[in-house]
């Protein structure tokens, strides 16, 4: 193997991709090679390196620095500066720019550990840090029931937002004596502001393979799926050559390790609709039907995909399962809470100094998060509310900021953890304008299956567009609590049910915002 | 098995849900996507009851009765819900009964009814439907369409037509024919299967608009004349002009179980058609006149035995209606074979 003096992480992901990131790659790599460097520094695309809207991000070894919205006048100038006579460009690096530092918490990262820091095209890279490993100890070493138990044992719990424990969750399929049962990978992450499962995807989408090799073979899969969403083009590249690069490897396919496991992996891509990371919905879309929700009973995990037992999961949820069944069921309990242990990706956006992506233990406060990881409140205004768990999720005032963000916790204040997704307001935001916002949202993605989805959706829209024009009526907001509670108690499924914590937060903990434009 | 529903104890089968079982025992439970016909939908919600030791409100006619379940249909929290969903329905369409066709035979209306709803309560302005009388019998107003997927459920799985489905989400979700086509152009054979299963005024017979109100129309079941089959079919007839002013399938009648084609459904204006034969026509020289049915039987038997005495019985051949009943059809075979002595029968039932 070849050492380098110098490693640069280029960010490559969406975000990065739209400012220009390959553009500045090439013309990097042709800088360095213009200094006769190409022997000394190696340029490596990691995914995303875990912030946002800073544009192209470069990150260089030793040293972590960290470059933002570099452009390509930039690049000649790191390189001779920075990469010749090692002096840094300090007005590009990241903590000049902002006020506070930026925390990588890569100590307490389980689901993105390798995420920014290896390539995520290269199979080698994965292996190189004790990828795989887990597989093989999970097919040569333990039984199905053993990995069902560990997996209980870690308490972990699904990523995807209800929180429902994984291991129990397949302990419903796994005994079940079917010829066929299917695995699917949950990557329809729709939930506005949430994008944890694609940068996992992108940053290392061998860690949810091999995730999903190991959940499969545990309920007795031959099969596996991953549903995600069609806007994630570089996600299904990444994923499809990381199956590509399993299979030649014999990660994937028939006898995987010399046992007696076979099983293999397909990329379901959908088609745009909130409603199909519902898990019946995205069942009835992978089977190229309308995305509509099933009636449960009977469960997917008894009746799914074609009939079959399917157990569906989160990509997060299972990027957790490598490291639990090589490191065992006590790490895993070293990080987190006991109720809730473990880590939680979050995305945290909004008038915050450093939006992007962090990991952290659950049961971190949401104080800590914004001012750790969001690098505090943007240009220090004062915070007054989050929107916590997506648009499906709670207005929570500041005087929920210290409060220990898991499951469990936030059900006791009436909010959940959602996905994962943290939308900081600062005094200057209208939550009426907001919850506008988030209704509009819901209005569009109602699959209109169910009446009080639909209808309530329809009613809500309008009546908070006449409180937007100032013609609403006070009884508007008694109205809406009264519709949203009922779509709550009604809706067929998560969807319709899902208004009422927004509302209910908004129009209660923000009720002065409401009430100004009313007459 | 037995469940108690309301505090009282009702007798249930295991194949049976919580809405049959309430149904069938006269305790009204408001429900706008179940039929018998097409089975659980789960969709309009407005059949949510409470259930002893689950969570929230269930939706009864997906709900499996269970021994000793304890089912709540009336209390304030249950009709609260009902009724949300009902008004919402109600708010979000174009329900005005005074000139709805459906009026007195409207399930909406009935809902709307036993949770006493008097207006719906919030107003929305509803997308702009055309009205889609562009097919021959069936009238199609989307604005009171309420989305119960009965007619889809009706069309694909019942008639196996496979012409109408839902198209669009959320609330501009509506019912398309084809790939959204004009009833009259697309492959609908007009079955009418819709209009039968419709609860509201969205799906309506066309020939029958303004003729008379459900409640005005004598109901008289008879079979259909058409074919061999024997569809039950319950005539609506204006008994003062004695006039059929439409017909609908038999829900309960084991051989179409409620289903009918195009012709038993709307092919009934031969009836009432002045050209129609009454009296038996006797032709003399080149000349139709009409005659009573004793002169007509008695030529035709006369002619038949000269022709069966001079060339012999297999001289003459009987060709049934396929039209007739079995029963018509055993006799008239009877008499071919035994009265005139020849196997020369046949029928006309052939594609």
């Amino acid at each position: 193997m070849k050492f380098y003096r110098n490693v640069v992480l280029i960010g490559i992901d969406d975000d990065s991709l739209q400012s220009g990131a390959r553009e500045i790659e090439t013309l990097l790599k042709r800088e360095i090679a213009r200094h006769n460097l190409s022997d000394e520094i190696n340029v490596v695309e990691a995914g995303a390196l875990g912030f946002f809207g800073t544009g192209v991000t470069l990150m260089i070894h030793p040293g972590q620095i960290t470059y933002i919205n570099v452009t390509k006048e930039d690049i000649p100038e790191i390189v001779e500066e920075h990469l010749l006579k090692g002096r840094t460009v300090s007005r590009l690096i990241m903590d000049s720019v902002y006020s506070r530092g930026y925390d990588f918490n890569y100590k307490h990262r389980i689901v993105l550990e390798n995420s920014g820091l290896i390539n995520p095209d290269l199979i080698d890279e994965y292996l190189g840090t004790g990828g795989y490993e887990a597989l093989e100890k999970a097919l040569l070493n333990m039984s199905r029931e053993e990995i069902i138990e560990e997996v209980k044992k870690s308490g972990l719990r699904g990523r995807g937002g209800a929180g429902f424990p994984t291991g129990l969750k397949w302990s419903f399929t796994a005994p079940l004596d079917a010829k066929q049962k299917y695995f699917v990978i949950n990557a329809d992450e729709g939930e506005p502001g949430t994008f944890k499962d694609r940068l996992i995807m992108e940053g290392d989408p061998h860690k949810l393979l091999e995730g999903l090799i190991i959940s499969s073979y545990a309920v007795g899969a031959s099969k596996g799926y991953i549903y995600i969403r069609g806007e994630y083009k570089l996600c299904i590249e990444r994923l499809q050559r990381a199956i590509d690069q399993a299979r030649e490897y014999g990660i994937l396919g028939k006898k995987i390790f010399g046992s007696d496991f076979d099983f293999d992996v397909e990329i379901k891509v959908g088609a745009g609709a909130y409603v199909c990371g519902e898990e019946t919905a995205l069942i009835e879309s992978m089977e190229g039907k309308r995305g509509q929700p099933r009636s449960k009973p009977p469960f997917p995990g008894v009746v799914g995909a074609w009939q079959k037992p399917t157990v569906v999961n989160n990509v997060e949820t299972i990027a957790n399962i490598p490291g639990i069944i090589s490191q065992g069921a006590d790490w895993f309990r070293g990080f987190g809470t006991s109720d809730c242990p473990g880590t939680k990706a979050y995305t945290i956006m909004g008038d915050v100094s450093t939006p992007g992506l962090c990991e952290v233990d659950m049961g971190t406060s949401l104080r800590t998060i914004i001012d750790n990881y969001g690098g505090g409140m943007k240009n220090n205004r004062k915070f007054k509310a989050a929107l916590v768990g997506g648009a499906a999720g709670v207005f929570l005032s500041d005087k929920l900021l210290d409060v220990k963000m898991d499951y469990n916790n936030l059900h006791e204040y009436s909010a959940v953890l959602g996905s994962g997704a943290i939308l900081v307001m600062n005094d200057d935001v209208d939550i009426l304008e907001m919850l506008w916002s988030v209704i509009r949202f819901f209005r569009h993605e109602s699959c209109g299956k169910c009446g009080p989805c639909a209808n309530g959706n329809e009613i809500l829209y309008k009546l908070i567009n006449n409180l937007r024009k100032g013609e609403g009526k006070k009884t508007d907001l008694d109205q809406m609590l009264q519709i949203s509670e009922a779509m709550f108690n009604t809706s067929f499924c998560a969807l319709g049910q899902s208004l009422l914590l927004p509302v209910k937060s908004a129009v209660t903990n923000f009720k002065e915002d409401f009430l100004k434009r009313i007459n | 098995m037995k469940i108690m529903i309301n505090g009282k104890s009702y007798q249930a089968s295991p194949s049976e849900t919580v809405l049959q079982v309430a149904l069938r025992n006269g305790i009204y439970i408001p429900h706008l996507c179940y039929h018998q016909r097409t089975g659980p939908a789960a969709k309009c919600r407005a059949c949510v009851v409470q259930v002893e030791g689950m969570n929230g409100l269930q939706t009864s006619c997906n709900l499996s009765v269970r021994d000793n379940m304890k089912v709540i249909t009336d209390s304030p929290a249950v009709k609260a819900a009902q009724k949300m969903v009902v008004d919402l329905a109600l708010s979000t369409g174009k329900h005005d009964c005074l000139a709805c066709e459906q009026n007195g035979d409207c399930e909406l209306q009935d809902a709307a009814y036993y949770l006493g709803i008097e207006h719906p309560s919030y107003q929305v302005e509803i997308p702009d439907y055309p009205l889609d009388d562009s097919s021959e019998f069936i009238y199609v107003e989307r604005d009171k369409c309420i989305s119960c997927g009965r007619c889809v459920v009706g069309c694909n799985q019942n008639v196996v037509n496979e012409v109408i489905n839902f198209a669009y989400r959320g609330f501009e979700t509506k019912i398309v024919f084809d790939q959204d086509l004009p009833m009259g152009t697309s492959s609908c054979v007009q079955c009418g299967e819709c209009v039968q299963l419709c609860p509201v005024g969205a799906l309506i017979d066309k020939r029958a608009r303004g003729k008379g109100r459900p409640w005005n129309l004598e109901k008289i079941e008879t079979v259909c004349p058409y074919c061999g089959v024997g569809c039950k079919l319950e005539l609506h007839v204006d008994t003062l002009k004695n006039e059929i002013i439409r017909i609908k399938g038999v829900e309960d009648s084991p051989t179409n179980e409620g289903m009918l084609c195009v012709k038993g459904r709307y092919g009934f204006d031969f009836v009432h058609s002045p050209e129609r034969l009454t009296k038996p026509m006797i032709k003399e020289n080149g000349q139709l006149r009409e005659a009573e049915w004793d002169e007509a039987i008695n030529l035709v038997a006369s002619r038949f035995n000269e022709i069966i005495e001079k060339h012999g019985s297999d001289s003459v051949a009987g060709l049934a209606s396929a039209k007739v009943t079995n029963e018509e059809n055993f006799v008239f075979q009877k008499f071919m074979r035994r009265e005139v002595g020849t196997n020369n029968v046949d029928h006309c039932a052939r594609l």
